[in-house]
């Protein structure tokens, strides 16, 4: 136990002394909260040109999480660089070589990061969703209406999560360029294209990003038919991380260190 | 005390250790030789328990280091000195690995010290030069005041004074008991460092014996011998009367003569004896470096060789000569370079001298190559005047033995 606590020491000192931290997770903030807001004050506006099917089925709790979609991306980067600047500076070496346990090293420096992304995932949810419901004015949602108070702290977890999935998939590929030329474009064209086009929308709604996000609808789409509710999407999504993380563990078991 | 028992690594179909077994004790410093991707830091590595060995077990005061309880505190290791975030301070870099193996922040600000980098450690490392990559990589290994010290090329990219101090390091820690292991493909390096030695060529064991017995089994004396290059019946003639007293004679590739096994005196009786002028008796030391070299000349992976810029160069007009190669390009049993040879001077060697037989080729490629090699004090006798700059037309120093006739250079493109 005395090991994991030093290792979580010496990650979160490694974590806080590059620059990039600060610059993905602050980006992820900020894009977020903006983009959410923007989009709120927009629906206001447009809310009486809107068709009733969609004024039917108005969230005003899911727009103002409209950031989400790409305030990922910095979660993205983030969770990788975490992962992979250990492998691309040869640090990786240095690290085993201090940590001979191999699950200690990895699980404790996921759990740092994650822990750190909790935070700042749960600080730009709550502000996301404030700033946005100011700007929706009469259309707004309140924190005590039912499935809210959900939505916005599911929109934390899923913050935390997709980055979590992201450090699991760096530790596999190892490169970060790898990574990110996979993760970036998955979520940001693909899992969407997958989501929405007919054909394959019954698989794209299984892939993490698609389940996850549900813990953030309050009210549900009309004619939804996903087979499953907001906890149910946010566990598909925890299955992704697992075998994201149990993959990444596995390979740096059995791999050599470089 | 480290110990390798059949250690074997195989990468694929590309064997990288081969087989080793081997001991490094404490209270010295154990040098850890070979040429480049002999398998030192793949060594290095599996001791380490960074790689994984295909087959045998290497073991840190009897376990393995993934067993090893507090490894980081009993062993410090210096692998790669650009293994740091370039974004990362050198003491937040420290801070982070004293912090993995429970070692107080102040031993931090201590090893910054040690190693000279008090005044840059608030400094990103990414604006570090390669010596103070190394001094970094050093003060890391130093951080747990370890037992067991490994350094990979601890002394690339330091200048003198850092080389000078990473000397006097290793052999205080070792002097104070500790295990100090250390790699370098620099055996004169190795010579002034180290007790004991382990060399390896092509992931195999080639010597494990301490310095001194290294230096008296390889650096042995011989005389060199110059008879007059206009009367090659006289070398022959030395030749034998030198071998018939029980000398060892090897021919040097300008045509001087090597000889072991009878003390310059005697050279000097037989040959007055026999009738032959002499113009040259030297005394000399073959080098550590070249007795390392000749040892692992077999076993190197990467060996320059002769650009034979094919299909770029034009056709030579028939009956020209092929431009020389340079002596100890790309040439098995060449180690250092010969001086420029001085065409057309008469003192200068062979060529200058026509029908002067030049050594048989084969003794180059054999394992007595080395004899063929070391002219790297070049005989101030032969030679009294220092050679005019070479004209425009000659492309290089060494290609100049223009006056030589065609058939004195066959040897060398024959090889």
């Amino acid at each position: 136990m005395a090991v994991v606590t030093q290792v979580v020491r010496s990650e979160w000192t490694k974590i806080r002394s590059v620059a990039s931290t600060v610059w993905t997770l602050s980006l992820a903030v900020v894009v977020t909260v903006a983009v959410g807001t923007l989009l709120s004050g927009l629906a206001n506006s447009q809310f009486s040109k809107m068709p009733a099917r969609e004024r039917l089925s108005f969230d005003p709790t899911n727009i103002s999480f409209a950031g989400m979609t790409l305030g990922q991306l910095a979660m993205i980067v983030f969770g990788v660089l975490v992962v992979s600047n250990e492998y691309s500076t040869g640090m990786i070496r240095v690290s085993l070589a201090a940590v001979p346990g191999r699950a200690t090293f990895l699980f404790s420096k996921i759990a740092v990061a994650a822990a750190l992304v909790l935070v700042v995932g749960m600080v730009t949810s709550f502000a996301a969703f404030f700033l946005g419901q100011a700007m929706l004015g009469s259309h707004r949602a309140h924190l005590g209406d039912p499935g809210v108070l959900r939505a916005v702290v599911g929109g934390g977890l899923y913050m935390t999560l997709i980055a979590m999935f992201s450090m699991g998939v760096a530790a596999m590929l190892r490169s970060p360029m790898l990574s990110l030329g996979i993760l970036m474009p998955f979520f940001f064209l693909v899992s969407n294209i997958l989501g929405n086009v007919d054909a394959t929308k019954k698989i794209g709604r299984f892939l993490p990003d698609q389940a996850g996000s549900h813990i953030m609808q309050v009210v549900p789409r009309v004619g939804d038919d996903v087979p499953y509710g907001p906890w149910g999407g946010l566990g598909i999504m925890g299955l992704w991380v697992i075998a994201a993380l149990a993959g990444g563990y596995v390979l740096l078991k059995r791999r050599d260190a470089q | 005390m480290i110990e390798a028992v059949g250690l074997t690594k195989r990468y694929g179909d590309k064997t990288a250790v081969y087989d080793l077994s081997f001991r490094v004790r404490p209270g010295a410093v154990t040098g850890f030789l070979g040429p480049n991707g002999s398998g030192k830091s793949t060594t290095m590595r599996m001791i380490l328990g960074l790689d994984n060995p295909t087959a045998g077990a290497v073991t840190i005061g009897g376990y393995p280091y993934r067993k090893l309880p507090n490894a980081a505190r009993q062993v410090g290791a210096l692998l790669d000195a650009k293994a740091v975030h370039g974004g990362r301070s050198a003491r937040n870099h420290l801070l982070s690995l004293a912090q993995l193996s429970a070692i107080p922040a102040r031993r931090v600000d201590e090893v910054l010290r040690v190693v000279g980098l008090q005044d840059v450690a608030g400094k990103r490392s990414k604006g570090f030069s390669l010596g103070m990559g190394q001094r970094l990589g050093i003060a890391a290994a130093l951080l747990g005041d370890p037992q067991v010290l490994l350094f990979d090329e601890p002394v690339n990219g330091l200048d003198p004074e850092g080389i000078l101090w990473v000397r006097n390091l290793m052999k205080s820690l070792a002097a104070e008991g500790r295990t100090v292991f250390v790699s370098s493909h620099l055996m004169s390096e190795m010579a002034l460092t180290a007790d004991h030695l382990i060399v390896i060529g092509r992931g195999q064991l080639l010597a494990d014996m301490s310095v001194t017995d290294f230096i008296s089994a390889n650096s042995a004396d011989f005389a060199r011998v110059r008879t007059p290059d206009t009367e090659p019946q006289l070398r022959e003639k030395l030749s034998s009367a030198l071998t018939e007293a029980g000398g060892h004679v090897l021919p040097e590739q300008d045509g001087a003569l090597r000889v072991t096994g009878l003390p310059l005196p005697r050279i000097s009786d037989l040959a007055h004896e026999a009738d032959v002028r002499l113009w040259e008796l030297s005394p000399h030391q073959a080098s550590l470096e070249e007795a390392y070299m000749r040892m692992t000349q077999g076993a190197v992976d990467y060996r320059s060789s002769i650009d034979q810029k094919a299909g770029l160069q034009q056709l030579l007009p028939p009956g020209a000569q092929p431009p020389m190669p340079v002596p100890g390009q790309g040439q098995p049993g060449w180690y250092a370079p010969p001086p420029p040879q001085q065409g057309g001077q008469p003192f200068a060697g062979p060529y200058g001298a026509p029908g002067a037989p030049v050594a048989p080729p084969g003794g180059f490629g054999s394992p007595q190559g080395p004899y063929g090699a070391p002219q790297a004090a070049p005989n101030p006798y032969a030679q009294p005047a220092p050679a005019p700059a070479p004209g425009p037309a000659q492309p290089a120093p060494a290609a100049a033995p223009v006056p030589a006739p065609a058939d004195l250079t066959k040897p060398e493109d024959a090889r």
